[in-house]
């Protein structure tokens, strides 16, 4: 699958809660290439912040040739980006990574997100064609970006780290609550809700597929600067750690060691 | 106008060669650059067996730079031999072989290895901040220095580099040793070591606690070393450190380097390798520069 550096333009800019921004930007290839559950490394403006930011792709639109990037500003690149106007440029570099394989058919997937791990599950549920149903979990009732839009593209259980809104607790505790079914999981979200899904899907027989996050440079697979432990030897490295810019960021839950 | 350059007998179209750890074997670059249009790829190290590396976080930004410490993780020797030389044999470039060991025997395996194999030079980590055994541990003292020197030069086949680091109170001991140990080249710097701590978490960003820095923010501090370099030996240099465009690769050959690693730019435009190339002869126009040996260590004439 190719690879493009190229200068996106952005369309808007739209803050959805306390830190969280959302970007709309028109690319020359990226969107037409892109699947649910890719990223894009985002270039800073600022030449001081050399190594991109790695953020995942919220929705993907390949008749008007854009991409959507729903971020939390941690640092400073990404409140960089908080700041942008429309028509500001932006150097992209992507799509990057595997995204889900959907070429299985499920009875049922749980589509579930966790924080900031939630703007991915979007366009992966938009993406699934048989059943499924979505579990998020955030902080509070007052920080449910993308909650209304998630509504259009399955049944929403959601999980608030206050107890503000419906489960008090964690995404595990909504599935439990909501007694929910599926034979398969596929999650992005911080690493105890992966670890936590893992076990789950284990202990279910499942299939779960989860998408890490790591620190990065390159974006590549050069630098070996993002790896997972893995169980088996990787096909690349020879040793048990697989890069999760290249053969993730989506892995099979059974085959990493989190 | 003449880019080319001979170095240790051995031509190169151009000064520009990429640097050691991050370019891996070409592959992953090779989607964004013409592999044909460099002087030369420095792998990434490989060692006699694979190595897992060190865990994660590896990688954090600093202000101008990046640290890492991604411990020279690597697929070993047999796999660098069946995989990634004959990819690299595709392309009209110099095969430069970064060779790592945490003791002299694992060294020297890698390098007897390499003997009938078609690379054309290899570059000896003698530096890597972020290993425990090996690595710095021979870097850091010019006794070390000239015995592995030595050692790796009587049963190398291919001219050999030593990468020296800049971690050192005097890089100009560490690069005489090298040379009294046969070395045909020395490549510096290696990355400075350094650290980050995250004041939310109040603890430290990397696994590994300390990262080598590179990148933008230590190209006058390479420069520097590599001015002083040039003035204590006579084999050639390789000079790297922070270079992200053609301005950073003419100071850095002014101070006396032969060829010039590209490194860290790498991770900030895919393409800088070839825009380097590209603002060389550029500037060779400019200043009607007919050969590049012109340049070479011209600011120790003044």
């Amino acid at each position: 699958m190719a690879i493009y550096k190229e200068e996106a333009i952005v369309l808007s800019n739209e803050k959805l809660s306390e830190g969280v921004y959302s970007i709309v930007l028109k690319t020359k290839d990226i969107a037409k290439e892109a699947i649910a559950g890719q990223f894009v490394s985002v270039y800073c403006n600022d030449s001081s912040r050399i190594l991109p930011r790695p953020i995942s792709l919220c929705e993907i639109d390949k008749n008007e040739n854009t991409i959507r990037i729903v971020f939390r500003t941690v640092g400073k690149g990404t409140s960089e980006f908080a700041k942008y106007v429309p028509d500001t440029k932006v150097t992209v570099l992507g799509p990057l990574g595997n995204g889900y394989d959907l070429s299985k058919q499920y009875e049922n997937v749980l589509v579930i997100g966790g924080g900031i791990g939630i703007p991915p599950m979007l366009q992966l549920a938009r993406n699934i064609s048989g059943k499924k149903q979505i579990v998020v979990g955030y902080r509070s009732k007052n920080d449910m970006f993308l909650y209304k839009e998630l509504q259009k593209e399955a049944e929403v259980f959601v999980a608030t780290d206050d107890g503000s809104y419906q489960t008090n607790g964690t995404v595990l505790d909504a599935i439990a609550e909501n007694d929910l079914k599926a034979d398969a999981i596929m999650a992005c979200g911080p690493m105890p809700m992966l670890k936590a899904l893992k076990k789950y899907s284990e202990e279910k027989g499942i299939d779960c597929f989860i998408s890490l996050e790591e620190r990065m440079a390159c974006g590549i697979g050069a630098c070996l600067g993002c790896v997972t432990k893995t169980k088996k030897k990787d096909h690349h490295s020879k040793v048990h750690n697989a890069r999760i810019c290249t053969e993730g960021p989506v892995f099979d839950a059974r085959e990493v060691d989190i | 106008m003449n880019t080319s350059v001979d170095f240790c007998g051995i031509n190169f179209k151009n000064p520009v060669i990429t640097a050691s750890g991050t370019f891996g074997s070409g592959q992953e670059y090779s989607q964004f650059v013409d592999l044909n249009r460099l002087g030369g790829v420095v792998t990434k190290g490989v060692a006699n067996v694979p190595w897992e590396g060190n865990p994660t976080p590896r990688v954090a930004e600093v202000y101008g730079g990046m640290l890492n410490a991604v411990g020279l993780q690597n697929p070993g020797i047999d796999t660098f031999c069946e995989r990634d030389i004959p990819f690299l044999q595709k392309y009209d470039t110099n095969i430069i072989v970064n060779v790592c060991g945490h003791t002299t025997e694992e060294y020297l395996e890698v390098v007897e290895r390499l003997a009938d194999e078609n690379v054309d030079l290899l570059e000896i980590n003698i530096s890597c901040p972020n290993v425990k055994e090996g690595g710095i541990a021979f870097g850091q003292d010019p006794k070390a220095v000239l015995d592995i020197t030595q050692q790796i030069k009587k049963i190398a086949k291919q001219p050999i580099i030593m990468k020296l680091s800049p971690n050192v109170t005097d890089i100009k001991e560490m690069a005489k040793a090298a040379e009294a140990g046969g070395a045909n080249a020395v490549s510096l710097i290696n990355t400075i070591t350094g650290m980050k701590i995250d004041i939310n978490k109040r603890d430290f960003v990397l696994a590994n606690k300390t990262g080598g820095m590179s990148g933008p923010a230590i190209h006058p501090v390479a420069v520097r070393m590599v001015y002083e370099t040039a003035s204590a030996v006579n084999i050639p240099i390789i000079g790297m450190g922070g270079i992200v465009n053609y301005e950073d690769a003419i100071e850095m050959i002014l101070a006396g380097a032969s060829l010039v690693s590209v490194g860290t730019a790498n991770f900030m435009d895919p393409q800088a390798t070839v825009k380097i190339v590209d603002g060389i002869e550029e500037y060779m126009k400019k200043y009607n520069v007919s050969d590049i040996k012109e340049l070479v260590g011209a600011v120790h004439e003044k």
